[in-house]
């Protein structure tokens, strides 16, 4: 199975095509092993996210905007002790949102219209692991995320709960699961076009109003009970609680983590590859 | 497996489609006993109109689609159940391509190969089909002969056993189409089961070692190019060409078994089973005319017309 990329440029000659495994019976281990497939076809999403101009200014340049504005307007004020310790976690309750739900599904649709995931099928990554490579480039675009953001938001002031970040750390964890999941299931189930439709919409009425930046307790009490039942909800609450006050929420984790199986066990349902 | 066992094995294969709202939610059937095998070292085409059913065909002996009924094995598995092991020895090249317009070529191409152990060096593979001359160009901004050799590049890049091409000479120029048939006999030679789809009757008629013909979600003809366009010594002429006046009428009772056309101005055209007396007849009625054609050709039984006479569908 030597393969020695020099000899085909010989000129005049044509570079060889030939199987590593032509009459000398089926090759064994002609795969890359799943965690290099998975984290190969990770990375390759990861940086495709990070390059392109519309997903970096959703993952990237509008949660910045939304840290500044929250930290310079008094929007927030009477909600913890300081206006940068409510809104921190809030804004990566957004990222998450943003990266695992809009940018990931849109993503989805477009490479489904086009025959990408059919393709990727049929190579030895295969729709497991495609699945598995969307879900570390999603980890790995929130790791990105995580540090741009919450770097900012420690040198306008941020001082999270020490005690509260590996609660913090399982709620991103169930969290961005949920929002993939999501993501997943209208990408797999609309139209692209009507994916990017959905995904944009639910994304900025969920930030508006889906308790990922205002706490659900500050809506109306009629809508209040509605509103903490959503995956934005419990996941800017949830968050809010561990890095303001340094508890675990178990609510928001029961509700994300009820989102994450329902919305998992849907998409493998109802999810069309073409 | 032994190693004379055919690379792909279908029998009987069915597929319905459905339910489907505009026949009252009925199911279609597409594919309605398809059979065919494939051998290592031997180009297989699966030749057929628009409709017929042949990427149905491969996307079942692929594993994208699931049969309904039949019996499909690929290297002695079933694909619809395919393990990483045995996609990684078969190479699929789709028929829109499957390729992301953001990326670039070359970019895309090393993520493919970055899935095999043992992948073919990707610049020499880039280098062969031309796509170093655009590597670096988003693929949006490629043309259709560039998409289809990039797509080819994907499927041959994992070293295969066995390569599925649907239409693998679509939308490709002169100079392309030469590279691409070259590549796909040199596969061949290195003992490849390659198995293609095309509506291209000359596609079938330069590369085929055997062909299917498929209609209707069945097969309906098998064979080499050779023996389907064989049968008999006697009906072996099936076109006669002349050239002379125009606005010359054969007369409705001379050659009545004959499809007759004045193609352009002055010349003829005569579609049938030709004989030596049916010549000799035409050549009598050009006398009475008092006209000598200044060509004459006559052509043997072609792909298109085993097309026609089994399926009286046209196809190019």
């Amino acid at each position: 199975m030597t393969a020695d990329p020099a000899t085909p440029g010989a000129p005049g000659t044509s570079a060889s095509v030939a199987p590593h495994a032509a009459g000398s019976g089926p090759a064994t281990d002609a795969a890359a092993s799943l965690a290099a497939r998975v984290l190969r076809h990770g990375r390759y999403e990861a940086l495709a996210m990070l390059r392109n101009g519309e997903q970096l200014v959703l993952a990237i340049v509008l949660p910045l905007l939304a840290l500044v504005a929250l930290v310079i307007t008094p929007l927030l004020d009477g909600f913890g002790p300081s206006r940068i310790d409510v809104a921190a976690p809030g804004v990566l309750a957004l990222c998450t949102m943003s990266t695992a739900f809009t940018g990931q599904g849109i993503a989805t649709g477009f490479d489904r219209r086009y025959g990408v995931l059919r393709f990727l099928s049929t190579t030895p990554l295969g729709r497991s692991g495609l699945i598995l490579g969307k879900a570390v480039a999603v980890a790995g675009v929130l790791g990105v995320q995580l540090v741009v953001i919450g770097g900012t938001a420690v040198l306008l002031g941020w001082e999270p709960r020490t005690v509260g970040i590996p609660g913090a750390a399982l709620l991103l964890l169930v969290g961005s699961a949920a929002f993939t999941a999501l993501g997943l299931l209208v990408a797999g189930t609309l139209r692209p076009e009507a994916t990017l439709a959905v995904t944009n919409l639910v994304w900025i009425l969920l930030a508006a109003a889906g308790g990922v930046i205002l706490p659900a307790s500050a809506l109306p009490a009629a809508v209040e009970p509605f509103v903490a039942v959503l995956p934005s909800a419990a996941l800017g609450d949830g968050l809010r609680s561990a890095l303001v006050d340094g508890s675990l929420d178990p609510v928001a984790c029961l509700v994300l983590l009820a989102w994450a199986t329902v919305a998992s066990l849907a998409a493998i349902r109802w999810f069309k590859w073409s | 497996m032994s190693p004379t066992a055919p690379a792909l094995e279908i029998d009987g294969l069915i597929k319905d489609f459905g339910p489907v709202g505009a026949l009252d939610g009925r199911m279609v059937r597409v594919l309605d006993g398809v059979g065919l095998r494939a051998s290592h070292g031997a180009v297989t085409v699966l030749l057929g109109a628009n409709g017929a059913g042949k990427t149905t065909t491969l996307e079942c002996a692929q594993g994208l689609q699931r049969a309904d009924g039949g019996t499909v094995r690929l290297l002695g598995e079933d694909p619809s159940r395919a393990s990483p092991q045995l996609r990684a020895r078969v190479g699929v090249m789709l028929q829109d391509g499957g390729l992301p317009p953001s990326v670039r070529p070359l970019a895309l191409l090393r993520h493919v190969a970055s899935m095999y152990s043992s992948p073919l060096p990707v610049g020499a593979l880039a280098e062969r089909l031309g796509i170093d001359d655009f590597g670096a160009v988003s693929i949006r901004r490629l043309s259709g002969g560039q998409k289809q050799r990039l797509a080819l590049a994907c499927a041959l890049v994992g070293r295969p056993e066995v390569v599925f091409l649907d239409e693998p000479s679509a939308g490709l120029d002169p100079q392309s189409r030469t590279i691409v048939f070259d590549l796909i006999r040199e596969l061949r030679a290195d003992g490849l089961a390659v198995i293609l789809t095309t509506h291209l009757l000359d596609d079938a008629q330069r590369l085929a070692d055997y062909v299917y013909i498929i209609e209707g979600g069945r097969t309906v003809a098998e064979g080499t190019v050779a023996e389907l366009t064989a049968e008999t010594d006697a009906d072996g002429v099936r076109e006669l060409r002349f050239e002379t006046l125009p606005g010359l009428t054969l007369p409705p009772d001379l050659l009545p078994h004959l499809h007759q056309l004045e193609a352009e101005p002055g010349h003829y055209v005569l579609r049938g089973v030709l004989t030596a007396n049916d010549v000799a007849r035409l050549a009598t009625w050009w006398t009475d005319c008092g006209v000598m054609p200044s060509t004459i050709a006559l052509a043997p039984r072609s792909l298109e017309d085993v097309f026609l006479d089994i399926s009286g569908r046209s196809i190019r």
